[in-house]
C-alpha cells in the first residue's frame, strides 16, 4: 500500500494492462471494473485523484467512476493495513461458531472490525456476505487466500504464518 | 441413490487443469467436436430435451432460454456466464472453476456455436480471487492450444472469453445486476421485458447462464439430451451439484441425481447432524429460499418437489440447523445480509430490509415489544411482487418463513426479553 498521495498516474505497465482491457468491450466504460481493480492494487485504495485518472483512462465523466466505487464493497475508498482480512459472519459460519473467532480477533488485533491495527499492518473486518465457502466453516480471507474451519489457535498460526 | 460424478469427478484432481489431459483423459472437447457437426439448432433442441435447467436459482429451462434469441437482430450476440456465486449456502461453481475449468470452457464453446456468440464474459465474484487465477490460466492455455481465438479447434469460428472481476456486489448476480456490472456501472438491476436475451449486455441479445449449467452442456452433446433427462427426474434432467453447509457431520459439495431425497443427502452423505443432535430446520436452496421443518424437508431434490414442500431448490445451498439453533438469531444474521446489500434502487426493499433488521436487532437486545412479529410479517408481506428485481422477495421469504413456522421463539423473546432457546440450555438436565 502507498501513502495518499495528492496525485496518481498508473505506471506504464498498468496502462499497459488498462489498454488491454479496454479492447475486450464494445464500450469503453465496460473497462470500469477491470481498471479500477488495477488502480487499487497500485495504489492500495481508490482516493479521489485514482478516480480522476480511471475517468481519464476510460474516457467517462468523473462521476460514473465515483458511482461505482462507492457501490461496491471491494473497493476501498481510505488507507487500509498491507494485509487484510474479512471473516465471514453469514448463515453456515455462523452456525459453525464464527462469533468466537470475531471476538478473537477483536482482542488479538486490538481494534474493533472494519479498523486497521495500530501498526498499519492489518485492517479487518466481519462481513455479512458469505464468501462461497460454507462447507470450511468458519471461514476467513486473508488478502488472497481463504482460510477454512477457523478455531482460535489456527487463527493465531495463520496471522503469525502470513503476516509476520 | 449413489453419488454421481459427472462433473464433480475431477475435484482435487490438479492434472484436470490441463486442456491436454482433460483431452486424454476426458474425451475432452470431443463434445465440441460433436456440436461443430451439429447445427445450432439441433443443439438447441438437445439441450431442450436434456431437461437441463438454470443451475443457478432460477431453474429456468436452458434450451429455451437459449431459444429466445431473436435470428436476425443483426446485433453481435452475448453469452454471460455468471460465476457471482454469492447466494450465501452456495459454494459449487468455486469447484468447476478451480478444478475443471476446461468443461467449462467446453461448454461455453458449444453453447456460443448454438446461440451464435463471438464473445463470452464469464462474470466472477470478487472474492474468488484463486478460482479466478485457475480460470484464467485455462483460458490462456486454451488460446495456445488454439482452442480459443480467430478459429476456435480449427473451424472457421471465432470465439473470445474473457473473465470479468466483481467487486463485492451480492445484487450482480442477479442476471441484469450483472448486465449493468458489465457495462461498467453499479449493478441496479434492470425492469424486465425486455429480457437479456433479447436486450441484455451493450444492447445486444445476451444468453445469462450459472457455471454449473454450462459445464453439463458438453455431456449433454456427447451422450445425447435424453440420455441426460433419464438420468434426473421429472423436468428435472441429470445431475447437480448440491452443497451442503451448517450443522451436518460433512458439510461439502455433492453431485447427485435430481430426485434423490433430501434426508438422504443430510443424513447418508453429509453424514448427519453433528453430536448427535436433532435437525431443526434446513434451507433448501440458498439463504433466499423458505426454511423448511425437519418434518417438511422429508422431500426429494427437485424443483418440483420443493416447490410442493414450500420452499425451493434455488441454487442448491442446503444449510442445515440442529435443535440448538436460536431461531431468532439465525433469522437477524440473514437479514443483516440482506439488509446490507440491498442495491438501494427500490424502496421497499431498501427501507424494508432495514427495518426489518433493526426489528430483529431490537427483539435480540431485549427491547422488543409483542406487536414487533406481526410487524415483521406485514413488512415482508408489502416487500413482495413490490420491486424490480427479487431480492427483495428473497429478504421478505425467510422473515416470513422463520416466523410462521417457528412462531412461538419469536414471540417468547418479544415477551421475555430473551432467548426461549438459550434459557432452555441454561436450564440444567
Amino acid at each position: 500500500m502507498s501513502e495518499a498521495s495528492e496525485t496518481f498516474e498508473f505506471t506504464s505497465q498498468n496502462l499497459e494492462r488498462c489498454q488491454d482491457y479496454l479492447k475486450r468491450y464494445p464500450t469503453k466504460q465496460a473497462a470500469m471494473l477491470p481498471v479500477l481493480h488495477v488502480a487499487q492494487e497500485q495504489h492500495g485504495f481508490i482516493s479521489k485523484e485514482v478516480e480522476t485518472a480511471v475517468a481519464e483512462v476510460l474516457e467517462v465523466p468523473e462521476v460514473e467512476v465515483h458511482k461505482v466505487v462507492t457501490f461496491y464493497t471491494l473497493f476501498h475508498r481510505h488507507p487500509v493495513g498491507r494485509h487484510q482480512i474479512r471473516l465471514c459472519m453469514n448463515l453456515a459460519c455462523w452456525l459453525r461458531g464464527s462469533d468466537c473467532i470475531k471476538a478473537h480477533l477483536e482482542e488479538k488485533l486490538g481494534v474493533a472490525s472494519g479498523g486497521t491495527t495500530s501498526d498499519g499492518k492489518i485492517t479487518w473486518e466481519a462481513v455479512s456476505d458469505c464468501m462461497g465457502a460454507c462447507e470450511d466453516a468458519p471461514m476467513m480471507q486473508l488478502d488472497k487466500d481463504y482460510y477454512d474451519e477457523l478455531t482460535p489457535e489456527k487463527v493465531d498460526q495463520i496471522l503469525e504464518k502470513e503476516t509476520a | 441413490m449413489p453419488l454421481y460424478t459427472l462433473i464433480s469427478k475431477d475435484f482435487y484432481n490438479e492434472d484436470a487443469r490441463d486442456a491436454n489431459w482433460y483431452k486424454q483423459n476426458r474425451q475432452g472437447f470431443e463434445g465440441a467436436e460433436k456440436a461443430f457437426e451439429m447445427s445450432p439448432e439441433d443443439i438447441i433442441s438437445e439441450v431442450k430435451t436434456s431437461n437441463l435447467r438454470g443451475l443457478g436459482g432460477a431453474g429456468f429451462p436452458t434450451g429455451i432460454k437459449w431459444g429466445f434469441v431473436p435470428k436476425d437482430s443483426g446485433k453481435p450476440i452475448y453469452l454471460a456466464v455468471n460465476a457471482d456465486e454469492s447466494e450465501p449456502g452456495t459454494f459449487k461453481d468455486k469447484y468447476i472453476m478451480t478444478w475443471d475449468p476446461h468443461r467449462l470452457i467446453e461448454g461455453i464453446i458449444i453453447t456460443c456455436w448454438a446461440i451464435k456468440a463471438h464473445v463470452a464474459y464469464i462474470y466472477i465474484r470478487g472474492e474468488y480471487v484463486r478460482p479466478y487465477e485457475h480460470l484464467q490460466r485455462a483460458i490462456d492455455q486454451a488460446y495456445e492450444e488454439g482452442i480459443l481465438g480467430d478459429k476456435v479447434m480449427g473451424r472457421d469460428f471465432k470465439l473470445d472469453v474473457y473473465i470479468h472481476r466483481g467487486a463485492g456486489a451480492y445484487i450482480c448476480g442477479e442476471e441484469t445486476g450483472l448486465l449493468e456490472s458489465l457495462e461498467g456501472k453499479k449493478g441496479w438491476p434492470r425492469l424486465k421485458p425486455p429480457f437479456p436475451a433479447v436486450v441484455g449486455a451493450f444492447g445486444s441479445p445476451t444468453v445469462v447462464n450459472n457455471v454449473e449449467t454450462i459445464a453439463h452442456v458438453p455431456e449433454i452433446i456427447k451422450q445425447g439430451g435424453q440420455w441426460f433427462a433419464d438420468l434426473g427426474c421429472e423436468k428435472n434432467g441429470g445431475t447437480r451439484l448440491m452443497c451442503v453447509s451448517g450443522h451436518v457431520n460433512k458439510p461439502d459439495v455433492y453431485e447427485i441425481q435430481l430426485g434423490t431425497p433430501l434426508y438422504e443427502l443430510i443424513y447418508d452423505h453429509a453424514g448427519g447432524i453433528v453430536d448427535g443432535k436433532k435437525m431443526k430446520a434446513v434451507i433448501p436452496g440458498g439463504s433466499s429460499a423458505k426454511v423448511l421443518t425437519a418434518e417438511e424437508a422429508d422431500c426429494d431434490c427437485s424443483i418440483e418437489a420443493l416447490q410442493a414442500a414450500g420452499s425451493m431448490l434455488g441454487s442448491g445451498g442446503v444449510m442445515v440447523m440442529h435443535e440448538d439453533t436460536c431461531m431468532v438469531k439465525a433469522l437477524q444474521v440473514i437479514t443483516s445480509f440482506y439488509a446490507h446489500e440491498s442495491c438501494g434502487q427500490c424502496t421497499p426493499c431498501r427501507e424494508g430490509t432495514g427495518w426489518l433488521l433493526r426489528t430483529l436487532n431490537r427483539l435480540l437486545r431485549g427491547d422488543g415489544h409483542p406487536s414487533d412479529v406481526d410487524t415483521m410479517l406485514d413488512l415482508s408481506g408489502n416487500m413482495q411482487g413490490t420491486s424490480i428485481c427479487a431480492l427483495s422477495e428473497a429478504a421478505a421469504w425467510p422473515v416470513e418463513s422463520f416466523i410462521l413456522k417457528f412462531r412461538e421463539e419469536f414471540d417468547y423473546i418479544a415477551r421475555h426479553g430473551r432467548s426461549m432457546v438459550a434459557e432452555k440450555q441454561s436450564v440444567p438436565a
